[in-house]
């Protein structure tokens, strides 16, 4: 017994009704969709349903290389399947697909013994815009050197498109480097703070120090370099700058320095 | 804007899509390919190695920017946002050409990532012209209008497609991109003639010319079923086709599509290979031993 459609004008298929018939299996293909000889076009139409929920699944395999490594490929593909119907892409930039795949997978019963997974797949979105982030010519740590102590304290450092920061209560980039990197060491237990910077064409994600985080975390939010070198020191007293500017140096993280003003 | 070499035109002469694993082959003897495509929507990020690696291929090849998202038969408006994002990447690269597809791929907000299929009414026709003078106005340039591959046809359609996308071409004053791989296989799925549909086709209008691989699969009936999935090397009949083709229409840039499954570089060259022996009028089937030979020399 097949159920009817509703249809505005007889015979034909509106584009509403061809994308909800596209994206659900159990709907009947639209009438009005034939064959060469008027016939209903039947397995014609799962061309398209196919072409859709392969090419989507794909793009979240290239997107999420290690989420899909963690979960398997079977695993991957189901729930690939299952986000891409409640979250077809937003745009035809497929290299952002996928902005809600971490709190999509927060939220599945199923997986929630795998707390760190949308952690994870923040790190790869986030890496993933780092990789196509504006480039921007980075500063010359020789201009760093120049500045006198209390005129470096005062400034504030222009920081690349590029840059991220991600803070998670599990280990992510320990995770992910272990299913990235051969010979990469087990992930243990912990929360961990991860850096990426693109200092060519390359991101690199690095698990910062509790203190480098907490330095690097207020330069992002626009302290000024004395500013953030004291909120570290208010968990180590010994803190130094050399350590986060290094890392943002060699980042090429830094573009300028603006006065506090 | 770059500079590139020729801004105004393809050459008639073999091209490839180009693709990131094959860059540093290119730059180094990109023979017998004298042109590449991009897909646009892979250049839309604001930076990084995609734009730079175009800038680099720019300075020595002729460019083709091929827009897969932006939707021409879509019911709902063209979205701002990306004829901007298309205006931006078009003034910046000035590339020799500008195509898109008869088809939608956006709707209620959506993007399915896939050429969808249109009627082929007066209602289509005037909203597919209607987009395409929005994105000329946009762009400031004529663009050309690729032929679909077809697996059902609509009850409602009232025109043929060659017709159809004259008829587009004669309102708008775009030109044509004319997929040969595209005629073969709706040929083969709805039944008609290929010969037919080269006969009926503006000639005339066509910029260029596009070569792909298909998959075949069956229908309901058990009647061949076939796929444009680009992931294999053109099949004989093609070939043939495009013979048939450059007779009538003298010589186009030609253009080898291959986005899955991407081979070596040899293995691309080789198709671009008998592409070249093709708009020299030779045999396709010398093209063949002659690629092979090389291969093996």
């Amino acid at each position: 017994m097949s159920q009817t459609e509703p249809e505005t004008v007889p015979g034909t298929v509106d584009q509403t009704t061809f994308t909800e018939a596209m994206m659900d299996g159990a709907r009947n293909v639209p009438l009005g969709l034939v064959d060469h000889e008027g016939a209903a076009a039947g397995r014609r139409f799962s061309v398209y349903r196919n072409n859709v929920a392969v090419s989507l699944t794909e793009a979240m395999h290239s997107a999420f290389p290690v989420i899909a490594k963690l979960l398997g490929k079977k695993n991957m593909d189901g729930l690939s399947g299952i986000f891409l119907r409640a979250h077809p892409p937003n745009s035809p930039l497929m290299m952002f697909y996928g902005a809600e795949f971490p709190a999509f997978l927060e939220n599945m019963q199923q997986l929630s013994h795998l707390g760190y997974l949308g952690d994870v797949a923040r790190l790869e979105l986030a890496l993933r815009h780092a990789y196509h982030a504006a480039d921007v010519a980075p500063m010359d740590p020789m201009a760093l050197a120049g500045l006198s102590e209390p005129a470096l304290l005062d400034s504030r450092v222009v920081l690349a498109p590029a840059l991220q920061l991600i803070r998670s209560p599990w280990p992510i980039g320990s995770i992910w480097q272990f299913n990235t990197n051969a010979g990469a060491t087990k992930p243990q237990a912990g929360a961990e703070t991860v850096l990426i910077t693109r200092p060519d064409f390359d991101p690199i994600p690095q698990v910062l120090q509790p203190t480098d985080a907490i330095c690097i975390e207020a330069l992002i939010q626009g302290a000024s370099i004395g500013d953030a070198l004291e909120q570290a020191r208010t968990t180590d007293t010994e803190f130094d700058l050399s350590s986060p500017l290094t890392l943002l140096l060699q980042g090429g993280a830094i573009t300028g320095l603006e006065s506090k003003g | 804007m770059l500079q590139s070499p020729s801004q105004t035109a393809l050459p008639n002469a073999p091209g490839v899509g180009y693709k990131p694993q094959h860059f540093a082959e290119i730059i180094d003897q990109a023979d017998p390919v004298q042109w590449l495509e991009i897909h646009a929507e892979n250049y839309m990020g604001d930076g990084g190695r995609p734009l730079a690696q175009l800038r680099h291929l720019a300075e020595s090849f002729p460019i083709s920017i091929h827009g897969v998202g932006l939707s021409i038969g879509g019911e709902s408006p063209l979205d701002p946002e990306h004829l901007a994002r298309l205006k931006r990447l078009v003034d910046w690269l000035n590339p020799a050409s500008f195509s898109e597809h008869l088809a939608w791929s956006t709707h209620d907000g959506h993007f399915y990532n896939d050429l969808l299929p249109l009627p082929y009414t007066d209602a289509t026709l005037n909203r597919v012209c209607t987009h395409i003078d929005q994105l000329q106005d946009t762009i400031g340039r004529k663009m050309l209008l690729e032929n679909p591959s077809s697996y059902l046809a609509f009850a409602e359609s009232t025109w043929s497609e060659p017709e159809f996308l004259a008829e587009i071409s004669r309102q708008t004053g775009c030109g044509l991109l004319l997929d040969v791989n595209n005629v073969f296989v709706s040929a083969t799925n709805l039944e008609f003639s290929p010969q037919g549909y080269i006969d009926a086709f503006a000639l005339d209008k066509v910029g260029e010319i596009h070569l792909g691989g298909h998959d075949e699969d069956e229908d309901d009936q058990g009647r061949p079923l076939l796929i444009d999935s680009h992931g294999r090397e053109v099949v004989d009949p093609v070939w043939a086709l495009l013979d048939y083709t450059l007779e009538r229409s003298g010589p186009k840039p030609v253009l080898i599509e291959w986005d899955n499954d991407v081979p070596d570089w040899p293995t691309l060259a080789a198709e671009a290979e008998r592409a070249a022996f093709a708009l020299k009028g030779l045999p396709s089937s010398g093209a063949v031993s002659t690629a092979a030979n090389r291969a093996t020399a």
